[in-house]
Parts: structure tokens; C-alpha cells; sequence
């Protein structure tokens, strides 16, 4: 097993080292850089100012050198400054909205977990029925409903006909005078909208996937020994069934590890979040490279770590693979 | 009772401990009529976008120099007619061969740490945007001073080489940074880019990161503190979400987009009650430009001919419903340099054939588009695939040109490949761009034929030797009236020539809250006057403790 997990560890390194490269190479295809942007169109500025800052910014090298130069800091762990003329360091800008887009999103995802479950369980048990055919209805609904228009009719009704909710950002003014209590319940007033309105597409989702991995393993021939043994129907459903219709869930879970980081722009931009996919989009659109970069590795290596943590928890859950990977 | 318990008690569990302060802000009373200007009070505003450096010469965006300007001075300042007026110095004298500018500061000056403003900072401030390890792109215009000299605390000269007329405008866009706090500092990456000490009527109290920025009134401002004590910029990216937070009365001032303005507002009494808006011109027009190396561009009269054959009145319609003004001149109607007496190609269909059939274009085949020796009277327009309102301007404008003869297909490039792939290699055939108009008239860099390397900014290629000696004469002459009468002919010429058709240019739009006073629209804008902006006392709201 722990051969099994330096091995996968080990393999990382050449990976993550291709991404960078491809990611790179991609990035610098895109016509255009910095300079052009902050210097364009600005008849106040001149050449020679273009020229200064595609020094300043090592542009003028050959790609491979800029890569070069680009890894032997990242190596160190070092993501360098933004371009973007705050000149700020790339690990403090994304460490500003990490954690905003990753609470959102273990919130969605909590959210999501916690009605898509019975909600995909109970249309199962019920197949065909009234409750199931309206569940599916509602659901197919919900997955339809294009997001914006959810977040601004919520945001109309709760945050302007009835002002209980705050419409937009993701704290008050006086958030740093509060109290822990304060400030939790001051987020968790600004993370209502944001959070079911993020969980609203997933929720439809993931409760048919829960439905048709349950209703394949309800007519599995332990379902019925279990049954026959005279065990209570909800000992069935859920020690029994549910336990192994979940197994391809920690699959599917590993696999959101690296949304978790990604935001949303247009839900950002609606809700005035300062998260992941902003940053994200406005350094694509800047070409600022740094923070790309330290944005697309960050998420490939927790796309490989979400991965292995998924292999792993599979094993944990399941006898068989575990067994599996001890002899491989 | 029971049925309404449940969603009080959640509604009371949710929203926590900042409940009482925000319904301090939504229940603030319809302003009344009256109420003597008073300090104190908040002015939310809502941007688009967060400033990134409020060093001013740092950054290059829009949101960074709206927050700069309130914490920095200048030497000079343009007035509400966008003249220029003192600021920072008291007095200044140009010398006789406009060589030498002599700066009077003002005495008695202070930052808000107490030191006092001299000489010594400017020359700091001069040093700092031309050195060239500063990543700034607006070094070059400062580097044009050969020596400066400070003969005493409170006297600043710049030398040039030669005479340079916009010289005294771009001291008036230099803002004054404070030399003991910078000196030992590197410029490019100093804490000072987020936490400002500046000359102007605010200083920075607050930012908290990608959600807002708090201002606090400086006391020691020279001009006297201003009356509204503090300004918040609240970033909100989007136009709906800014408009439904003032509607909530979270705000105070937004930029409407034309279709709230134009529609919104005048359907919604209560708004109206408690919001008022605001239209004048802003800084800036919207042109469709030619490459002027390319057929048929070359010949004088298609340009001429689609001058004619656009309906500009129907493009402000339809682009900008109506909020926009027609210019034929590239700089501001209403100022000095704007001549009154220019004449704007007509919206003439039938004068616009004429010239084309004059020009050897003729639709012999009949399909509707002209031809000339085999080729079809067709091109391409390219423009930045973000600007919705120039994709609704290509689409107008392609269905007039297709009226008298002309085939035009629109190509929407994302910008940075529009920049670096098509306006800096001179690749395209028409686009349809804007410039921003600086309240300085010299368009040098726009319009001179020596201007045309790639990346560099007369990329329609325009060589009209008249308009070249108007340009270096512009450089030259530092007295407004004999600079106007340049500019006016330049105006002239460059229509003549019609390297671009002018479009429009579009109104500013803002909204804001009634209880915020003493605002007075003028050419310069709105907020040539923020510090005396005043809240009556009943309407300032209970203030947030910070």
C-alpha cells in the first residue's frame, strides 16, 4: 500500500511538469501580451514605455528561457509577482480568494450532498410512482433554470422586496468590528444566495446519478437475500443499498476536488464575489501570466492529489480493490 | 401567529448581528428639499472594477485613477470648463521662448502625516516617473524635461529642450507623491501602491481586498476638508447587481447602463423620488477608421462617399438610445478647442452613389454591391468582441453601406489579438474603435505621419503634410486663443481628409441618491467638484463604526 502511494506520488512529478509545459506553451500562443494591454491605445504612452516593460517583465527573452527562468522560482515555491500593475505576489492574490470560492463551494457541495441524496434515494425506492415522476419534474426543472436568472430573482426577492438578505459581496462594512459569532453569522447571511444558487444546477444532477446507481444495485441479488432474511426495509435501503449504490459517489467527489477551486465568473460577477474564476478570467484576459500559471498549477496538483485521495478512499470502502492494489 | 413564526425566526437566525446597522442604511428618509451643507456623512459608490495601484502614474486602469484622484494633487488642475487652474501651485509663468516653466507652490501645505509639502517633492515625483527602472507607461512625456531646478522650497522649473505646449497639462496629471516617505523605496513594489498618503481631499482608511475601499476626509486638505467625510467604493462587477443595491439603498452612486437610464428610471416613481440621474458628455467618441494604405481606401472619395452614407442619427438611436452627440472634431464640444463653425458630412445616400459612380465604382452585374475591373466594393470591419455597442454599431452601419453598393462583413477579435494581431500590424481593412479625449488638444501621436511603426498609435496611416505642420505648430504655441485657432484648422483638415468617419460620442450616465447635494453637471463632468458635495445632517445615515 505504501509502495502503492510513493509510486502514484512519484509519478506526479513528470505530470505536473507536462502541464506546466503545455499550459505554457498555450498560454504564450495567445497573440498579445501585457505590455500591449497596459500601454494600448494610450497615446500618453510610447514605445519605448512598451519596451521597458517587456524587459522589466522578461517578455523579451525566448519562451524557453522565460519557462526556464518561470520554474526554477517555482521550484522554490515561488509564483512571483503579478503583472497586473498592483505587482502583487501570486500566492498572496490567490490566497485573498481561495478561500472565499473553496467556503462557497464545500457549502454547495454540502448542500448538494445532503438533498440530492434523499431526493435520489426515495425516487429509486419509489421507481415510477406520483412522488417519483414529480421529483423528476422539479429536478429537471431546477437543472434548466439558467443560474444568473435564479441568483437575480432571489436577489430581488430577498435582498430588495424583502430586505432580509444582503444582495451582493460577501461581508459587511463592519465586518472586521465583530465578534467571531459576528463575523460567522455575517458570512453566513452574505453565503445563503451565492451558495443555493451555486447548488441548484448540482442538486438536479447528482440526485439522478444517486437514483440510477440505486436502482441498479436495489435489484442486486444481496438486496433481495438481505430482504429475505426479513430485515427491516430501511436496513435494506440504507445499510445495505445505499452503502454500495454511494461506492462510484467517492469517485465523483475526488473528481470535484479541483472545482472546489475553480469559481464561477458569471456567478462572481452577479454576486459581487471576489473568488477564483474572476481572478482567474481577468488574468487570462490581461495575459498575466504569473497568476495563470500559479492558478493552472495549483489546480493540477490538486486535480492529481483529489484523484489519488479518491483511489484511496475507493480502497478503504471496498475490500476488493483494496486488495487490488496491495498486490500490484 | 403560527404560520408567520417560522420564517421570523429564521430570518432573525440568518441575518445576525449586522440586521440593525443595514436597516440603518435602507430606512434613510426621502431627502426634503432643503438642508444647509453640513460635514460628515457616507457616499457609497459602486464600481466595476477594484483599483489595482493607487499610485496614479502606476496603473493604467480607469478605477485605480478614479480612487488616486481623490487621495493625490496636482500642480494643476483643470476647472469645471476644463481650463486650467492652480492647484498645488499657486502660479506658474511660462517663459518667453516656452522653453522654462516656472512653478509657484503654495505655501503652508501638509501632508496628512504632518510634513510639510515642498519643491524637494515635485522634483521627487519628476524623478520617479522618468527613471527608467519605474514600470510606468507614462514616463516619455516626462522625460521631454532636460533639468529641473528647485531654487527654493516653495519654487519648482522644468526645462525643455524645446518649446512644448500640453507641457502644462501633464503637470496637471502628475500626481505629487510625498519624497520622505518614498525616497528609500522601490517604487515598483512599495506598500505605499495600497496604502496611500496623498495631497488630495481623501486619504485611504480602508481596502479590503476584491470587496471594497473606504476614504476617509483629509483635515488638512488644502482647499479645506471636503463636507462629505467619508467615500466607500464598493466593487460589484455587474451594472444589474449595482442597480438593484441602490434600488435596496446600499448604495448611493452607479454608472446606469443606456437602458436603465433611458427606461428604468423614468418608469419608476419611487425611484425617481429618491434617485436622481444624471447625462453629460463624456470623454470620448467612437469612430469607424480606415487603413488608409489599402484600396479603395486610397481614393479620397469612397471614404467620402461612406462618410455620407452612414446615418449617424439612427446609430446614437440604436446604440446608445439616444444618449450620445454627433461630433465632427476630435475633442470636446463645448470647450475652447472645439471649433463652432465645422460642417459634418450629412446623412446623403444619394450624394454618397454620386461620389461612388464618380469614383469608378459601378454595379454592372446587378447583384446590388459595385465593382471596379473585376473587384467587388467590399471590406472587412473588425472590432473588439466586448463592446456590445460597437457589434450594434458594425450591424447598423453594414446594412447602410449594403444600401449604396457596399459589401461589409464584421469580424469581432477578443482585444488583446485585436491590439497585437491586427491594429499593431496594420491587418484590416476598416474598424470601428474609440479614443478618449484628453482635455489637452495635441493629437500628435494620433495623427502625425511620422506616427506609424507598429504599435505605435496612427496606425490608419493618415500623411497629410497640412495636418503635420498643425501638429508641430500645436507643440509650439502655449497661448490658448492662438492654440485654438491650430486646432480649429486641424479639426478642419482632418475632416477634409477623412481618415475616419466620426460616429458619436456618448453620453456619461450617473444615479445617485438625492440626499448627496450640490452637484453641478458642466463640461469637465460631475465630479470636478466632489469636495464640495455635501449630505444635508438629517440625511446623513448612522454611521458603521470602524
Amino acid at each position: 500500500m505504501l509502495i502503492y502511494l510513493v509510486k502514484r506520488l512519484f509519478w506526479m512529478v513528470p505530470v505536473l511538469l507536462g502541464i506546466t509545459i503545455i499550459s505554457f506553451g498555450v498560454m504564450h500562443l495567445a497573440p498579445g501580451d501585457i505590455t500591449t494591454l497596459e500601454t494600448s491605445l494610450n497615446p500618453r504612452s510610447g514605445m519605448e514605455a512598451r519596451e521597458k516593460l517587456r524587459e522589466a517583465y522578461n517578455l523579451d527573452e525566448p519562451l524557453h528561457v522565460q519557462y526556464w527562468l518561470w520554474l526554477k522560482r517555482v521550484a522554490v515555491l515561488d509564483f512571483g509577482q503579478s503583472f497586473s500593475s498592483d505587482n502583487r505576489p501570486v500566492l498572496t492574490k490567490i490566497g485573498e480568494r481561495l478561500p472565499v470560492t473553496l467556503a462557497i463551494n464545500i457549502a454547495s457541495l454540502l448542500v448538494i450532498l445532503a438533498v440530492a441524496l434523499p431526493v435520489g434515494v426515495i425516487s429509486a425506492v419509489r421507481q415510477n410512482s406520483l412522488l417519483d415522476r414529480s421529483l423528476t419534474v422539479i429536478v429537471f426543472l431546477a437543472f434548466a433554470i439558467p443560474g444568473f436568472w435564479l441568483a437575480l430573482l432571489l436577489m430581488v426577492l430577498f435582498g430588495v422586496q424583502l430586505g432580509w438578505l444582503p444582495v451582493s459581496g460577501i461581508h459587511g462594512f463592519d465586518y472586521e468590528q465583530l465578534g467571531f459569532w459576528g463575523k460567522l453569522g455575517d458570512l453566513a447571511e452574505h453565503l445563503v444566495l451565492p451558495v443555493v444558487v451555486s447548488a441548484f444546477a448540482g442538486i438536479a444532477a447528482f440526485s439522478r446519478y444517486v437514483r440510477s446507481n440505486m436502482l441498479e444495485v436495489i435489484r442486486q441479488d444481496y438486496v433481495l437475500t438481505a430482504r429475505a432474511k426479513g430485515l427491516a426495509e430501511r436496513t435494506v435501503i440504507y445499510r445495505h443499498a445505499l452503502r454500495n449504490a454511494l461506492l462510484p459517489v467517492i469517485t465523483l467527489l475526488g473528481l470535484s476536488v479541483p472545482g472546489l477551486i475553480g469559481g464561477s465568473v458569471i456567478f462572481e460577477t452577479i454576486f459581487g464575489i471576489p473568488g477564483m474564476g474572476q481572478l482567474f478570467f481577468n488574468a487570462v484576459l490581461m495575459r498575466d501570466y504569473p497568476v495563470v500559471m500559479g492558478i493552472l498549477v495549483i489546480g493540477a496538483i490538486l486535480t492529481l492529489l483529489g484523484n489519488l485521495l479518491a483511489d484511496l478512499a475507493y480502497a478503504w470502502a471496498d475490500p476488493r480493490v483494496r486488495r487490488g492494489l496491495a498486490s500490484s | 401567529m403560527a404560520e408567520t413564526a417560522p420564517p421570523f425566526a429564521i430570518r432573525r437566525w440568518i441575518l445576525g448581528g449586522l440586521a440593525l446597522a443595514l436597516s440603518g442604511l435602507a430606512g434613510a428618509a426621502v431627502p426634503d428639499r432643503e438642508g444647509a451643507p453640513a460635514h460628515g456623512g457616507e457616499r457609497m459608490v459602486a464600481v466595476a472594477a477594484e483599483a489595482s495601484n493607487l499610485i496614479p502614474f502606476m496603473a493604467g486602469d480607469s478605477a485605480s485613477s478614479a480612487v488616486g484622484g481623490l487621495i493625490h494633487a496636482t500642480l494643476l488642475r483643470y476647472d469645471k470648463n476644463l481650463e486650467l487652474t492652480a492647484a498645488l501651485a499657486k502660479r506658474w509663468s511660462v517663459s518667453e521662448d516656452g522653453k522654462k516653466l516656472t512653478f509657484h507652490l503654495r505655501e503652508g501645505v501638509r501632508f496628512p502625516d504632518g510634513h510639510p509639502f515642498t519643491s524637494e517633492d515635485v522634483a521627487f515625483t519628476w524623478r520617479t516617473v522618468v527613471d527608467p527602472e519605474t514600470r510606468t507607461p507614462y514616463g516619455q512625456q516626462y522625460r521631454r524635461v532636460s533639468r529641473i531646478e528647485t531654487p527654493d522650497r516653495h519654487t519648482f522649473i522644468a526645462h525643455y529642450d524645446e518649446p512644448y505646449a500640453p507641457a502644462l497639462s501633464t503637470w496637471a496629471s502628475l500626481s505629487i507623491l510625498p519624497a520622505h516617505l518614498l525616497r528609500d523605496e522601490n517604487i515598483n513594489t512599495t506598500d505605499f501602491a495600497r496604502d496611500p498618503i496623498g495631497l488630495g481631499p481623501y486619504g485611504l482608511e480602508r481596502w479590503m481586498a476584491g470587496q471594497s475601499l473606504h476614504l476617509r476626509a483629509n483635515d488638512a486638505y488644502y482647499r479645506g476638508r471636503p463636507y462629505i467625510g467619508r467615500v466607500s467604493f464598493r466593487i460589484i462587477p455587474d451594472t444589474t447587481t449595482q442597480f438593484l443595491e441602490l434600488e435596496a439603498g446600499h448604495i448611493d452612486q452607479m454608472s446606469p447602463s443606456p437602458t436603465l437610464f433611458k427606461r428604468t428610471f423614468p418608469k419608476r416613481e419611487d425611484l425617481r423620488e429618491r434617485i436622481a440621474t444624471y447625462s453629460y458628455l463624456g470623454s470620448n467618441y467612437t469612430y469607424l477608421g480606415f487603413n488608409l494604405r489599402r484600396k479603395p481606401f486610397t481614393d479620397i472619395r469612397v471614404r467620402r462617399a461612406i462618410a455620407h452614407a452612414i446615418d449617424r442619427t439612427e446609430l446614437m438611436k440604436g446604440v446608445t438610445l439616444g444618449l450620445a452627440e454627433r461630433i465632427s472634431a476630435p475633442y470636446k464640444p463645448g470647450t475652447r478647442w472645439y471649433p463652432d463653425d465645422i460642417d459634418p458630412y450629412e446623412y446623403d445616400p444619394a450624394q454618397a452613389r454620386r461620389m461612388l459612380t464618380e469614383a469608378g465604382w459601378k454595379d454592372a452585374d446587378g447583384d446590388g454591391v459595385r465593382e471596379k475591373k473585376g473587384r467587388e466594393l467590399a471590406f472587412e470591419i473588425i472590432t473588439n468582441n466586448d463592446n456590445k455597442e460597437r457589434q450594434i454599431a458594425a450591424t447598423l452601419i453594414q446594412r447602410r453601406l449594403r444600401q449604396v453598393g457596399i459589401d461589409i462583413t464584421v469580424r469581432l477579435v477578443e482585444w488583446a489579438t485585436f491590439i497585437s494581431q491586427y491594429i499593431n500590424k496594420h491587418d484590416f481593412d476598416a474598424v470601428i474603435l474609440g479614443w478618449s479625449l484628453s482635455p489637452d488638444p495635441d493629437q500628435y501621436s494620433i495623427w502625425h505621419s511620422s506616427q506609424q511603426k507598429p504599435g505605435q498609435f496612427n496606425f490608419v496611416g493618415l500623411e497629410d503634410p497640412e495636418v503635420d505642420r498643425l501638429l508641430e505648430e500645436g507643440l509650439r504655441v502655449f497661448k490658448p486663443r492662438k492654440r485654438a485657432e491650430i486646432y480649429h484648422e486641424l479639426a478642419r483638415e482632418l475632416l477634409e481628409a477623412c481618415p475616419i468617419v466620426y460616429l458619436y460620442a456618448p453620453y456619461s450616465l450617473s444615479a445617485i441618491d438625492r440626499r448627496i447635494r450640490n452637484i453641478e453637471p458642466a463640461p469637465a463632468g460631475i465630479e470636478y467638484n466632489v469636495e464640495e458635495w455635501y449630505i444635508p445632517e438629517p440625511l446623513q445615515r448612522i454611521e458603521i463604526q470602524r
